[in-house]
């Protein structure tokens, strides 16, 4: 089927960009498997971009399948629901498959394989009848994220009311990447429902799913399917292989021609956009009263004997996942978390599968070339990474910034407009890994704003507590001042005439002179010696003079020797 | 199970540094065969003097540097540099003119700005210019293009001339103007251009385009020039807004007094037009990189080069110009930084 038949509407092309070698025939031979639920289940508590949840169980406890296990708190945050039933057996700090390589909270289930569900009330067919509001919260409570890879919290986005156009993203533009392509052609009616879902809670006037040309598998089964709905609510566009149309703010760009304005919304402009991962997850929650407890996962690349999607349950171990792909080859190198351009490689398989892992990229010797792993050559600013940036950057001008640290003009160049897509370190022939660079940079004005704004808080303590202290000076200046006043006031006030309390304080002080000189009168009880006194007093004295003296003299001998 | 990390993205298109300058010099070759077709041994001497001259001068000033020597030296850019000279220079420079220019491009203009990368100007039109300025006279030791000539000047003569073995006379007796210094020459002795092309000692010099000889080795760099811009070594705007802008000019001028001004196909395929406009204004290094700076950028050497050709002190105004742009380009930069995406109008 060709793909352009379906493309009635303009197409806008973004600038920059790439047209990369695709690699998606490996895993799109074989149907989404189901990798069987593992014995043991490590599922982190904070999976999604926001604030983890708070945790509702505890270590020793039962949960059955679907019980939700930590309930978000702010409003950006998602729930954790247990995939399995089983016992709680920790609550505690494990490896989680995470750019930084740090270890995160994690609630660990042991699976008694008896597969025991909560209660289900599954909505169904009546959503229709149901506001906006409900929908939200099941979707909410369901844990759903953006399952594109950014994990962003559903219900958050669907704050936003009449929205004109929803967009179902399901262009997958980076390579090796197959599980939103396998989810379509498999189970496009349910993509479709869930989509219909989510234009029922925000109220959109229409609904376009996106897909790259590149998957005419895929757009056949979804046209099937919004033919088979027939209400022309629904409208497939294939959109021109490019990487990276799957961003979302590209992809609306390609879509209407508009772009999100910087530091806005796509709702800014009347577009909402979802994955068609997230649009099958929806349909789950309200359709089975099935919360986000499994994902489809590309496990691919020459590394795995047999490239295929698989559904696991989120916190299924890696290895598991790649076991069942065939187990892996003799040449493996790399295991790389999402695809290779943006995707971030992990050292040990030994992590749990989370809401945002889309692809599990496990590579042979030679299959990847990054470009942190030679000594590159200086710029020569060929501005092939201009051409290619599709935020319309100048890569080679952030770049020069960025290594002379200047913070100032990186600004000014919008460096953080940067979403790190990689394709100027692709092009570079000087194999500078230039995304490396942004992403330094800007940690690091992020940590001299963040010391900025301690330093300024600092300074406003420091002054705020001059302030007070001078205030209080000044207070108590004043009062003396007034005390003083008063008192001359008092005074001239009483010249000429006795003050009662005046004269009893000078009758005072001559009680106390006449008392001293009476003492002075007084003999001491050294008047009247006897002459024996007398002599061994004088003795004593010698004797302490004499003591003196050669204390001296030791003094003397010892700075001498110094 | 232990995996190699990396940092995204992990993949990279196979190219290299060394891959450019190999096209770029791959791209020459139609020309420079040209140019040696038609002025004989000078060129090929010129461009082995120029090139064992740089590549020595890299090595020393990478050594000097403590950089890698070997890595950087096969970077070939010394070499790009070289053979531009080269083609640049008169066919019967003596030796030490076209030695002197090379150290001075390497050294000075590239290696003490910091090498590849950092030199703000273009290695080869500085050493160019250098050369120009101090030694006016013997940089007009062209000999008359086959066509004119009957045959090459021998390799024995070329050498003896080159190497100081020949005296003022004969050196005279073999060496002859380009058609642009000509025309500029009889201009200045208020003699017009249809006067001197009709004339029986200059009119030889000049064939149906431009100049015999010149025209083809300017067709030959515009076509090398053209796949490279179609390989994406080159850029397209720099060429396009450069020849667009000289010939506009041109245009205009010899519409305006066409006895006084050549004519628009004369200044695109004369002198050093084509070789700059796709080899020496395209130099990534000290050009703008920004799209709309590059506009401006190539559009300035055009304009440039047709001031300095008419009006100037020198023949052929292209390294003027090119140097003259090089100092502009970070400020092109700075005010063409193109407007970011999702950036509202302002």
């Amino acid at each position: 089927m060709k793909a352009d038949l379906l493309d009635d509407e303009v197409i806008y092309p973004f600038d920059g960009g790439l047209h990369l070698p695709g690699h998606k025939a490996m895993s799109t031979d074989r149907p989404i498997a189901s990798l069987p639920a593992p014995d043991r289940l490590v599922i982190p508590v904070l999976q999604h971009i926001g604030k983890a949840g708070e945790v509702l169980v505890s270590a020793g406890e039962r949960v059955l399948k679907g019980q939700m296990l930590a309930r978000p708190k702010h409003v950006i945050s998602a729930a954790i629901h247990a995939p399995v039933s089983g016992v709680i057996t920790d609550i505690g700090d494990y490896p989680v498959p995470h750019p930084s390589g740090l270890p995160a909270q994690c609630i660990v289930i042991e699976n008694d394989h008896s597969d025991e569900w909560v209660e289900r009330k599954p909505v169904g067919e009546d959503f229709h009848h149901m506001n906006s509001h409900s929908l939200r919260n099941i979707v909410r409570d369901a844990g759903i994220v953006g399952l594109g890879g950014a994990a962003f919290p559903s219900a958050v986005k669907q704050t936003e009311m009449d929205i004109a156009t929803l967009i179902i993203n399901g262009v997958e533009c980076e390579p090796y990447i197959t599980c939103d392509d396998m989810l379509m052609r498999e189970r496009a009616m349910e993509v479709l429902t869930g989509a219909d879902i989510i234009g029922h809670i925000i109220k959109a006037r229409e609904c376009i799913i996106a897909i790259e040309d590149n998957k005419p598998e895929a757009i056949a089964a979804m046209q099937a399917a919004v033919d088979e709905d027939g209400t022309g609510y629904f409208r497939v566009q294939a959109v021109p292989t490019k990487y990276p149309s799957g961003g979302e703010k590209q992809l609306i760009k390609v879509i209407t021609g508009k772009e999100v304005p910087i530091n806005g919304l796509p709702a800014d402009i009347d577009i909402l956009v979802h994955n068609v991962g997230t649009a099958y997850a929806i349909y789950n929650a309200i359709f089975k009263d099935e919360p986000l407890i499994s994902r489809i996962v590309t496990v691919t690349g020459h590394g795995v004997k047999q490239p295929q999607n698989m559904e696991a349950l989120i916190g299924a171990p890696i290895c598991e996942c790649t076991a069942a792909a065939g187990g892996y080859n003799d040449d493996v190198h790399q295991l790389i978390i999402g695809g290779p351009m943006m995707g971030f490689t992990v050292p040990s398989d030994d992590l749990p599968v989370i809401k945002a892992t889309n692809c599990l990229l496990v590579t042979a010797q030679g299959e990847t070339h990054p470009a942190d792993q030679v000594q590159h050559s200086p710029c020569i600013r060929c501005a092939l990474c201009v051409d290619v940036c599709p935020a319309r950057l100048l890569p080679q001008q952030l770049y020069w910034y960025a290594s002379s640290q200047n913070m100032e003009r990186l600004l000014e160049h919008d460096l953080f407009d940067c979403i790190e897509c990689g394709c100027c370190s692709y092009v570079c022939p000087s194999n500078i890994p230039l995304v490396q660079y942004y992403r330094f940079a800007k940690s690091e004005i992020w940590a001299k704003e963040e010391e900025r704004k301690k330093a300024d808080r600092a300074r406003q303590r420091h002054e705020r507590r001059e302030a007070r202290l001078l205030k209080q000076q000044q207070e108590r200046e004043e009062r003396m001042r007034k005390k003083r006043e008063a008192l001359k006031k008092k005074q001239a006030g009483n010249d000429g005439k006795a003050d009662p309390k005046q004269d009893a304080i000078a009758a005072a002080l001559a009680r106390v002179q006449a008392k001293k000189q009476q003492r002075k009168l007084e003999p001491k009880n050294t008047d009247n010696l006897t002459a024996e006194q007398a002599a061994l007093i004088a003795a004593v004295d010698k004797r302490r003079q004499q003591h003196n003296q050669q204390a001296a003299g030791v003094e003397n001998d010892d700075k001498g020797v110094a | 199970m232990q995996f190699q990390q990396s940092v995204s993205p992990h993949i990279t298109v196979d190219l290299q540094v060394q891959d450019v300058m190999r096209k770029v010099l791959l791209a020459l070759l139609p020309g420079a065969l040209l140019a040696i077709y038609y002025f004989g041994w000078g060129v090929l001497a010129n461009i082995i003097i120029a090139s064992s001259v740089c590549i020595v001068c890299e090595a020393a000033m990478l050594t000097l540097r403590h950089r890698p020597v070997k890595t950087t030296l096969f970077d070939l850019s010394a070499l790009v540099t070289a053979v531009l000279l080269a083609l640049a220079l008169p066919p019967l420079a003596p030796w030490w003119l076209t030695t002197i220019a090379s150290v001075f491009a390497i050294v000075v203009a590239k290696q003490l700005y910091g090498g590849l990368g950092f030199n703000l100007f273009n290695p080869a039109m500085v050493g160019y210019i250098v050369v120009m300025t101090s030694f006016p006279r013997e940089m007009t030791y062209w000999t008359p293009p086959l066509g004119v000539a009957d045959s090459w000047l021998s390799l024995g003569d070329t050498l003896r001339i080159m190497f100081g073995g020949a005296d003022a006379s004969a050196i005279d007796a073999v060496t002859m103007a380009t058609p642009i210094d000509t025309l500029k020459t009889q201009l200045g002795l208020e003699i017009d251009i249809d006067s001197t092309r009709g004339s029986a000692q200059y009119g030889p010099l000049f064939g149906s385009l431009s100049g015999v000889g010149w025209q083809w080795i300017n067709l030959a760099f515009l076509a090398g020039g053209v796949w490279l811009v179609k390989q994406k070594v080159a850029d397209w705007r720099i060429p396009t807004a450069m020849l667009l802008t000289l010939g506009f000019i041109a245009n205009i001028m010899a519409v305006v007094d066409y006895a006084t001004y050549s004519s628009t196909l004369f200044h695109l395929l004369s002198g050093g037009t084509m070789l700059a406009a796709f080899f020496i204004a395209t130099d990534p290094v000290s050009a703008s990189t920004t799209p709309r700076g590059r506009w401006i950028y190539g559009a300035g050497i055009g304009a440039l080069t047709y001031v300095i050709r008419t009006w100037g002190g020198y023949p052929d105004g292209i390294a003027f110009a090119v140097v003259l742009m090089n100092m502009a380009a970070p400020i092109i930069d700075y005010y063409t930084k193109p407007k970011t995406f999702g950036r509202q109008d302002s």
